[in-house]
């Protein structure tokens, strides 16, 4: 499935949730089963700055393709991250670099990409988009 | 249950901003140690001076300037007044607390000397912190720390050993910011002059809930921000006694802090406008006496005893919580609670609580060296004002339940 395909399978998922309360309970089941990173790349090289809840993301290459694992000790965090990661991983690097992210404001969690939350969600898509640069000029 | 001994459902019909609803909930306003709300009677003042007094101060001859020096001057006094201090020429006009603290740490660059000792308490804001390393930095001095128990109170024992006749300078807040623990200042302060230190104390925190009586106290310097006290953000105090203000060199050079200016040299204006370089925040200084006026109407002793009930039910009732744990639990506090629930990070919390209209503050609240005495990333801060109610206490108390439920 390309990016715009599961982004959009996402907003239809949340688009069922009647409000706040079923969103955020999903976002926390999404964040309970997150499939862990591995633990040798929770280093401090690999933690996201500017989130008040440590974030460790780490990618690699799978063929021409990259793919993220991650964590955090925050489960809404981890939420947020396992949504980002199901949409970006296991794709072509430079159709990361491509993808726009306006579906994270179509599916409620506006609130999270304001600078004074702190949780640093624009940081890890950032994160996210610099690792595919780096990769992209490594296939190139 | 609580014994209101103010009008609390008259008081909150001063401030505006408690009528508004957030996420769908009414405002339950518990973030009042980062920023206090802003009573009517202070928005009137900054309404009335942009309405009718706006001109620049301390040069024109015209009447608008004349009034609105006149205005921002009493202010001065009424800030002097309130903390009886002894010449209205020692209080300081600045930005705020981190400001006020700065010009004391650049102004002592020229008075230590490599070895000379600084004393810093272990539960101090970043800004009472990284000001002094940066005047380490500049002149070899060393910074030595007062160490804190596990209760959130200064180890002052240790505090006495640190002392030495090296000691130049200690520096410690009033009130904790994140614990609300109330240190023993007069004990500190007293101590450091038998040593020949100066003590510069941070009243941010303080300033709130306790009137400080800085002759009384002998401090050397106070420091105090108006938003803490219901008065609006960009100014502040810094109070000096008048020797070591005039030991001081001036923070920054412009108009205003000036005597006398040619190319060859200037010499500089006395007390207090050697600090006060520029043209200053008229309106925010003329709005920091008003605040000041709003609370001693309602008076420190009445808020004190109302907020000290409210810290009582809210520690009591939030203690009923499987799994809480507060974080701060010194005999003297103020009305702060720093709390965590096993397994649940302070982030996770306060972004519920926000989802059901409650302000709080989580994250290390930019007292890091705290987070790390008690290794945990940070807390959830409920911090209680006097407008605040023990019904927002039981609405505080049930939306961390209904978190809880979620997180878990």
């Amino acid at each position: 499935m390309t990016i715009k395909a599961i982004q959009e399978e996402i907003v239809d998922e949340f688009s069922m949730f009647e409000d706040w309360m079923q969103r955020y309970e999903y976002m926390i089941e999404l964040g309970k089963s997150l499939p862990l990173i591995d633990e040798q790349y929770k280093t401090d090289d690999n933690i996201i700055k500017g989130c008040q809840s440590k974030v460790w993301v780490h990618a690699e290459l799978d063929d021409d393709k990259l793919v993220f694992t991650a964590d955090s000790d925050a489960v809404i965090t981890k939420g947020i991250i396992a949504i980002l990661i199901r949409a970006f991983s296991n794709q072509k690097p430079q159709d990361i670099i491509d993808a726009n992210t306006d579906f994270i404001d179509e599916i409620g969690l506006k609130e999270h990409l304001s600078p004074t939350r702190a949780n640093g969600l624009v940081s890890m898509i950032k994160q996210l988009k610099l690792y595919a640069v780096a990769y992209q000029t490594q296939l190139n | 249950m609580i014994k209101v001994g103010l009008d609390v459902a008259k008081i909150r019909e001063d401030f505006p901003i408690l009528k508004r609803k957030v996420n769908g909930h009414n405002l339950v306003y518990l973030d009042n140690a980062a920023t206090s709300q802003t009573p009517r009677q202070v928005i009137d003042v900054i309404v009335d001076y942009y309405q009718r007094l706006n001109a620049n101060i301390h040069r024109g001859v015209h009447t608008l300037s004349q009034e609105a020096t006149d205005a921002y001057e009493q202010a001065r006094i009424k800030i002097q007044k309130h903390f009886n201090i002894a010449k209205n020429h020692e209080v300081i006009l600045t930005s705020g607390t981190t400001h006020s603290i700065n010009i004391v740490a650049n102004g002592f660059t020229s008075l230590l000397q490599k070895g000379d000792e600084l004393l810093v308490s272990a539960m101090e804001h970043h800004s009472n912190i990284v000001p002094w390393q940066m005047l380490c930095e500049r002149t070899g001095a060393v910074l030595k720390v007062i160490p804190m128990n596990n209760e959130g109170d200064l180890v002052m024992g240790e505090y006495h050993k640190l002392l030495s006749h090296n000691t130049k300078l200690v520096f410690c807040n009033h009130v904790s910011n994140a614990l609300g623990t109330i240190n023993p200042i007069k004990e500190i302060i007293e101590a450091a002059h038998q040593k020949g230190a100066a003590v510069l104390i941070d009243g941010a925190q303080a300033a709130p809930h306790i009137k400080a009586d800085l002759q009384s106290l002998d401090v050397d310097f106070y420091t105090i921000s108006a938003h803490k006290v219901c008065g609006p953000t960009g100014i502040g105090m810094l109070y000096g006694k008048e020797s070591w203000l005039n030991k001081l060199p001036p923070y920054q050079g412009g108009g205003e802090m000036i005597a006398e200016v040619t190319f060859e040299k200037t010499t500089y204006a006395d007390l207090p406008h050697k600090f006060e370089a520029g043209t200053p925040n008229i309106c925010g200084g003329i709005t920091f006496g008003a605040a000041l006026d709003y609370m001693n109407a309602i008076g420190f002793e009445e808020i004190a005893a109302y907020e000290h009930e409210l810290l009582h039910y809210a520690t009591s009732e939030l203690l009923k919580i499987e799994g809480l744990k507060i974080y701060g639990t010194a005999k003297n506090k103020t009305s702060v609670i720093s709390f965590n629930i096993e397994g649940i990070h302070p982030y996770d919390m306060g972004t519920i609580l926000d989802k059901l209209g409650i302000a709080v503050r989580t994250g290390h609240h930019c007292a890091q060296p705290i987070m790390d005495f008690y290794k945990i990333p940070g807390t959830v801060r409920a911090s209680f004002c006097f407008y605040n109610t023990q019904e927002e206490v039981d609405v505080l108390v049930t939306a961390v339940k209904r978190a809880k439920n979620m997180l878990l």
